[in-house]
């Protein structure tokens, strides 16, 4: 099948590619168009992988689940780019970034797509570590761009947090191959995760179990789990805004997903222990301690990065309960909370840029100044804290009612923490777009059009989901178990 | 043959965790920056006689890596950074070396009461390798955890990487993918770091993290 060689081959190499033309080419405005054409042809392979995928190799794989992520990366990463573009441009006005800041910027970009995509299409555990430590590395070096005292702290904390999540990670996965290796034997088939998961049920359940708490702690930490979440607030503030997109959208879930591979060996071993309890405390955790942290977030970027650690929260609390209704429910607010979430970043960056401030008690009566800006922050909002019709209430409320079926209490908790975030949302964004308009009233400069399309996707998926996405989805959460 | 090789590394896997706690009470930049290429000498040696029992050629070359890079480039430039920043004064670790060594007892303790448990059929080479190797692992994070200085931490944090490469080589025929990239995580991370110092020194005339902490969140 040279069609599923073409398109592996090329999520990766295009990538891969433009960031070593990015790195040389000195002209930004040409820089930022290839910055596109790259993430365009990657997103062109990814949808070449719907086609035909083809059978599994030592290194690379492409089954239904991790094609979810694949598919959803790769539109993030594109628009994003699309974003990007506009955005940088009043960067270099405003002088916060120089060329040469760019030049670095444009094909860090790259790298970290690359780095993201090889994690997800992997088929051995350690070369997925090897790459999600990759796209951490670039984002790290990302967020510090700006070069102030904020971004260098936010930078330095992310780097330091994510570096001893990644070692716990890389620990676990060593305990992953200590157990394997008996049963298997030495070598590369011992960490190559489609041989893993055919004979999971053989190996030694107790290292197992050591493994699978080290690996959610490693790549909790880059979900950004409540305890382990100090890095995701400061990373998103201070960073260039197209890289909070890309960090709550995509990064985030490239985690996940490695969590979510590891939980389908655990659940495939009878004796070793359910990881699902242990996922449900902590994305409850995490749900009701952003919840309230909401309320004093006095920082635009940094109140939706709260509510990033809110939704991981809530989507780790789905694959947690297990189940197919849970995980197919956890599916979908993954993917709208990518696609809103990003929409938002979009919208908050141009608005910080003609505002000229990220703090909320100075952006006022945006409707009145901006309508287009406004009303898409307040479309935005809306979908992001979970009204109807959009998406994401509809995977809320999924999430809720499978719950009480079979916990009650947990669900009455759950509710809890979505109502103290419903709340806090709607009262700072009361604030931003209505009333007296403050601050500038020049037009923006924004590219609508990445803005839009999310939200319209969020919308159509709220109304109606297309029958052959659900089977898909349905097929998916049936692999999670 | 099969006692020899067990006891000569448990002899340097049991050196790696000793000299884990010299690093905890050391409280100058130098001195810790020494102990640190201690460290990695006998990493570089465990490694390299785990290459020879195992019969694994290719973890010769994680032993040399670990020999060049972290016993002795890592180092010599961290001390010409120490020079150049002129701060070589003491480093002001959180907590009195007391209560910081008994942690780092705790910490040993957990870390064999729990990997000794759940390795109980592994190889005895291998079950103790790895017992050893998240002390290691713990104690970095330890001197990470205890240290207020940007130098400090990194050198903490490249003591845990050491940690890792002990687990990694302990687990008998680990591919090599996964060695190279624990060197290459090292490299990477240091040339990330050091560009953070420069621009640390850049902005605030200081290495010391504390700096930073006034600019810390929302308090603006």
């Amino acid at each position: 099948m040279s069609g599923y060689l073409n398109g592996v081959t090329l999520v990766l190499v295009s990538p891969a590619l433009a960031a070593a033309l990015l790195a040389i080419l000195p002209n930004y405005r040409l820089s930022a168009r290839l910055n596109i054409l790259a993430s365009l042809l990657t997103l062109l392979a990814a949808f070449s992988l719907l086609a035909g995928r083809g059978p599994a190799s030592p290194y690379a794989l492409v089954d239904d689940l991790n094609i979810v992520f694949i598919v959803l990366s790769t539109v993030v990463g594109f628009t994003t780019s699309v974003f990007s573009a506009s955005y940088i441009g009043h960067e270099l006005e405003t002088g916060r970034l120089t060329p040469i800041n760019l030049r670095f910027y444009h094909a860090m970009y790259q790298v970290m797509m690359f780095g993201m995509n090889l994690a997800l299409i992997a088929n051995n555990i350690g070369l997925m570590w090897v790459a999600i430590e990759l796209a951490t590395l670039a984002t790290v070096v990302m967020v510090g761009v700006y070069r102030t005292h904020e971004a260098l702290e936010a930078a330095w904390k992310y780097f330091i947090l994510a570096s001893v999540g990644i070692a716990f990670a890389l620990f676990g996965t060593i305990l992953v191959y200590m157990a394997a290796q008996p049963m298997l034997g030495e070598g590369l088939q011992s960490m190559t995760w489609t041989v893993l998961i055919a004979h999971v049920s053989t190996f030694d359940p107790a290292l197992l179990n050591v493994a699978f708490v080290f690996l959610f702690l490693g790549y909790g930490t880059k979900v950004g789990l409540a305890p382990l979440h100090a890095w995701l607030p400061d990373a998103h503030a201070e960073g260039p805004t197209p890289i909070s997109a890309v960090l709550s959208g995509l990064l985030l879930n490239v985690a996940l997903y490695a969590i979510l591979r590891f939980k389908m060996l655990m659940t495939l071993n009878p004796a070793a222990i359910a990881p699902g309890p242990l996922m449900v405390t902590v994305g409850l955790i995490s749900v009701i301690f952003a919840a309230f942290m909401l309320y004093r977030r006095r920082d635009i970027k940094r109140l939706f990065a709260y509510s990033s650690i809110e939704h991981m929260g809530i989507i780790v609390f789905a694959f947690g309960m297990g189940g197919p209704l849970a995980n197919f429910a956890g599916l979908l607010q993954m993917t709208m909370h990518s696609l809103t979430k990003s929409a938002i970043f979009f919208t908050v960056g141009h608005i910080a840029q003609v505002k000229g401030t990220q703090k909320i008690s100075d952006i006022r009566g945006l409707t009145e100044s901006h309508p287009i800006l406004g009303w898409g922050l307040v479309l935005g909002v809306i979908a992001i804290a979970g009204m109807p019709p959009l998406g994401i209430f509809m995977s809320e409320f999924l999430i809720v009612s499978s719950t009480f079926a079979r916990e009650p209490l947990l669900a009455i908790a759950l509710v809890f923490g979505l109502l103290i975030a419903f709340g806090a949302l709607m009262l700072r964004l009361q604030g931003i777009v209505f009333g007296e308009a403050t601050g500038s009233t020049a037009p923006s400069q924004a590219s609508y059009l990445p803005i839009f399309a999310h939200l319209a996707l969020v919308l159509a998926a709220g109304i109606y989901l297309p029958p052959m996405l659900v089977t898909w989805f349905q097929h998916v959460a049936q692999m999670l178990g | 043959m099969h006692n020899l090789a067990f006891d000569v590394s448990h002899l340097l896997a049991g050196g790696l965790v000793l000299v884990s706690f010299m690093m905890l009470y050391q409280d100058r930049l130098y001195a810790l920056l020494n102990v640190f290429a201690l460290h990695a000498v006998l990493l570089s040696l465990s490694v390299g006689w785990q290459a020879y029992i195992q019969d694994a050629p290719h973890l010769y070359v994680t032993a040399l890596i670990a020999l060049i890079f972290k016993a002795l480039i890592i180092p010599i430039v961290l001390h010409r950074m120490i020079v150049r920043l002129g701060i070589h004064r003491e480093i002001e670790t959180t907590a009195g070396i007391g209560p910081i060594m008994l942690v780092g007892i705790g910490l040993v303790g957990l870390s064999m009461a729990v990997m000794l448990r759940v390795t109980a059929d592994a190889n005895l080479i291998a079950r103790e390798d790895l017992a050893f190797a998240l002390s290691v692992l713990l104690l970095g994070l330890l001197i990470m955890v205890t240290r207020r200085n940007a130098v400090g931490q990194v050198v903490g944090f490249m003591s845990l990487e050491n940690g890792l490469v002990l687990a990694a080589t302990g687990a008998k025929g680990m591919p090599l993918v996964v060695e190279i990239s624990v060197a290459f995580s090292v490299l990477i991370a240091f040339i990330v770091i050091g560009i953070f110092l420069f621009r640390i020194r850049e902005r605030f005339d200081s290495v010391d993290v504390q700096a930073l902490d006034r600019f810390r969140g929302d308090r603006r």
